[in-house]
């Protein structure tokens, strides 16, 4: 099996290629990524104008499987990977029960290999039962191919056993993935607590519910050497404190979502259940830090934070409405109208933050074209016009605050070890 | 026309002052109506309404029931916490339960903001916000409205000052965007922990001093105390609080002499507001029930009344 894929543009920041350019894939594996290249056996692919690059990586997702396949599973959710550009997720243990032990990492990665569209590497829990407590048996989680260690949707509360997982983690050179709110502060809230919050009478989180954990990780980070990961920063709290973090040498590291990057807390009018997230959007303040701060280089990576839900948990009261966005099959294609065509980031800055950027935190061997690795491959049309419709997601979870919105540049064609698994949108058999 | 279009009566943020003005027109007959022998018209006969509490109440529930009665509405009252939530109904179905007996208007109360615009969302019925959560209280803002124009002949331009827990009320809310509409300098005062310090950016000017906030002012709003505010912490005893912002005689000296003190109820006496004041020639606030009723009876008849094509068959 052979793809030449012929005069696409060739993005791949970690070889610094951005230009016409021609790659071919054999085997699974990339063989050449040069110009004018021919091959009179191979598959030609025709990407004339649209982006070649390193097969995205998403890692933060809920996959929902085992234990909430109304919501996802491992097939819906891989389906929506691929759709929306990527060869790669992380999928988060919080499931029932959770990925706190080998025997449902593995059960995670063998319904990921049976489905075969996207690389699925599970996140196992920092401590059983994600209850902070005790810390889960990471040697055996890593043994069942995690990738990190996180309690994602919960902190852990208490800096004793934070410290303790920094502390046991690094044996395995294992990020630790945080979620950081401080849920005494946070207790009962449905949104950003500030102007909006009082215009919607609604009980607010405040910036300082998320700072006061990170504050305290980077602490801890410091203390242990660990590997500190920050879920989902919202805040110009955290970006502050990441940045000050950074330039003291303490190993930290996180990542955004897009729907933080770009939609802010005035959308919540008129209750609508599908902009309510945790961390909640922010105000147009925090907006700014977040962007200023991916052109800065402080930000390391774009993740989704993909929450699919089932209808019922959003079609009611507002305050009972389940917390999340349903955002893998919106991620690249609202980056690319909102950050890209304004000029906010570059190509090749989006490109890596959804490429090399993941793959250093998570210490894989993807995200570059470089000749010899595996071929996972991204391609987009960034001409590409589309109007965001829910009912068409893979994805079971139809929760998106993008619903309806008209965006320019989507993801092409996804290809996995030489296949291609998706194109135009559509997933291939 | 103004007001007779809208489905729904939500908050006060969405209303025009042209709007509040014809509501509050409207009360003004419907208030001689309650005082008639006869309290009966047969304007809204054949027209059904129901209101759904899911939180207790007394006098806004049967407030809006007579004055549906009034205007010879068929009114039925659903008292939600003892049927369908512990069947584990959601609300959308319960609402389409309702909306399919046929009833054309719907009163809703729920402790969460927002609710009323989620039911609003999901039946052909129209519905009327009789309190959701710390979003908004129309109705009482505008029976409080209606209260201070009555006598104060207007409401353009007043120095209105609103005491108490402003973080959690619909009251204060829904007032702040009703009286912003007629030019009121609205002021805010409380303890700071009840007071969000963004509440300024709706244009209203913040205290912590109960005597600084009462200098010159034609009307106080006294709101409701809620006891569990003080069991989360947010002040440290009821004491402390009366101490700092129960209005009394002493407090009236800083207002204007011929100044008005309104309160929703029911009363902490003692707590919020002294005896002394709640039984003063100041305080409306048993005129402000009555006016609710007329109020109310307003809303009902524009929302529910018909075009004049029904009137004439």
């Amino acid at each position: 099996m052979r793809l030449l894929i012929k005069g696409g543009r060739v993005i791949d920041p970690a070889n610094g290629l951005n230009a016409v350019m021609d790659v071919l894939l054999e085997e699974g594996r990339i063989t050449a990524v040069e110009k004018e290249l021919a091959d009179n056996s191979a598959e030609i692919i025709n990407a004339k104008n649209k982006l070649v690059c390193p097969g995205f990586i998403d890692m933060h997702v809920h996959l929902r499987e085992p234990g909430q396949e109304y919501k996802e599973d491992i097939t819906s959710g891989s389906r929506a990977a691929a759709a929306g550009g990527f060869t790669t997720v992380c999928c988060m243990p919080n499931t029932e029960p959770a990925i706190d032990n080998a025997a449902v990492a593995s059960f995670v990665r063998e319904r990921a290999r049976k489905t075969g569209l996207v690389n699925v590497f599970p996140i196992g829990a920092i401590t059983r039962g994600r209850e902070g407590n005790e810390l889960s048996e990471m040697a055996e989680l890593v043994a069942a191919g995690c990738v990190a260690v996180s309690d994602d949707g919960r902190p852990v509360m208490r800096a004793d056993v934070m410290r303790n997982a920094l502390e046991y983690a690094k044996m395995f050179g294992l990020p630790v993935l945080a979620h950081s709110e401080d849920l005494h502060l946070s207790r009962e809230g449905q949104m950003h607590e500030g102007y909006y919050s009082i215009i919607y009478g609604l009980k607010g989180i405040p910036a300082a519910a998320e700072e006061v954990m990170i504050a305290r990780d980077i602490m801890l980070a410091d203390l242990t050497g660990g590997n500190l990961h920050v879920c989902h920063i919202s805040t110009r709290g955290a970006v502050e404190l990441i940045r000050e973090a950074k330039e003291k040498g303490i190993r930290v590291t996180c990542e955004v979502t897009p729907h933080h990057l770009i939609l802010s807390d005035e959308v919540v009018d008129g209750y609508d259940t599908d902009t309510k997230v945790n961390p909640p959007l922010r105000s147009e303040e925090h907006i700014a830090a977040l962007r200023e701060a991916l052109q800065e280089g402080v930000i390391d990576c774009i993740a989704t934070d993909h929450a699919p839900h089932h209808r019922e948990s959003k079609d009611c009261e507002y305050v009972l409405a389940a917390p999340g966005i349903s955002g893998l099959e919106t991620a690249v294609a609202s980056i690319m109208d909102k950050l890209v065509s304004p000029g906010i980031l570059n190509l090749e800055q989006m490109v890596r933050l959804y490429t090399t950027g993941p793959a250093e935190i998570l210490g894989i061997d993807r995200g570059t074209l470089s000749p010899g690795k595996v071929a996972d491959l991204t391609l987009l049309d960034p001409k590409l016009v589309k109007t965001v419709e829910p009912s068409k997601f893979y994805s079971k979870g139809k929760n998106t605050p993008f619903k309806g919105m008209q965006l320019k540049g989507w993801p092409w064609m996804t290809i996995r070890e030489g296949i291609i698994v998706a194109r135009e949108g559509e997933i291939i058999g | 026309m103004g007001f007779e279009q809208n489905k729904d009566l939500l908050g006060l943020r969405e209303l025009s002052r042209k709007d509040i003005e014809l509501i509050l027109a409207t009360a003004m007959p419907m208030k001689d109506i309650i005082r008639r022998d006869i309290k009966k018209v047969p304007t809204l006969r054949g027209k059904a309404m129901v209101t759904v509490f899911y939180e207790p109440s007394t006098r806004t529930r049967t407030s809006f029931e007579i004055a549906g009665k009034y205007l010879s509405a068929d009114t039925v009252n659903l008292a939600v916490t003892t049927s369908s939530v512990q069947k584990g109904e959601s609300l959308r179905d319960t609402i389409k339960t309702i909306e399919v007996m046929g009833f054309d208007l719907m009163v809703i109360r729920h402790a969460m903001s927002g609710t009323p615009h989620y039911a609003a969302r999901n039946t052909r019925m129209k519905v009327i916000n009789a309190g959701d959560g710390a979003n908004e209280h129309p109705t009482q803002a505008l029976l409080d409205m209606f209260s201070i124009k009555e006598k104060k002949g207007t409401l353009d331009n007043l120095k209105v000052a609103i005491v108490g827990d402003i973080l959690h009320s619909r009251v204060a809310r829904s007032n702040i965007y009703g009286l912003s509409k007629f030019g009121c300098e609205v002021r805010v005062v409380g303890p700071s922990t009840l007071i969000p310090p963004e509440i300024e950016k709706l244009g209203v000017k913040s205290y912590y001093s109960l005597d600084e906030a009462l200098k010159g002012v034609d009307v106080i709003n006294v709101l409701r105390i809620q006891r569990e505010r003080q069991q989360v912490g947010l002040f440290p005893s009821l004491d402390e609080y009366a101490n700092l912002y129960m209005l009394t005689p002493r407090h009236l000296l800083q207002a204007r002499d011929d100044v008005l003190v309104l309160h929703p109820g029911p009363m902490n006496r003692g707590v919020e507001i002294s005896s002394d004041i709640a039984d003063s020639n100041a305080a409306v606030i048993n005129e402000q029930v009555t006016n609710g009723v007329a109020v109310r009876m307003a809303l009902l008849f524009l929302m529910m009344g018909g075009s004049k094509d029904e009137i004439a068959d």
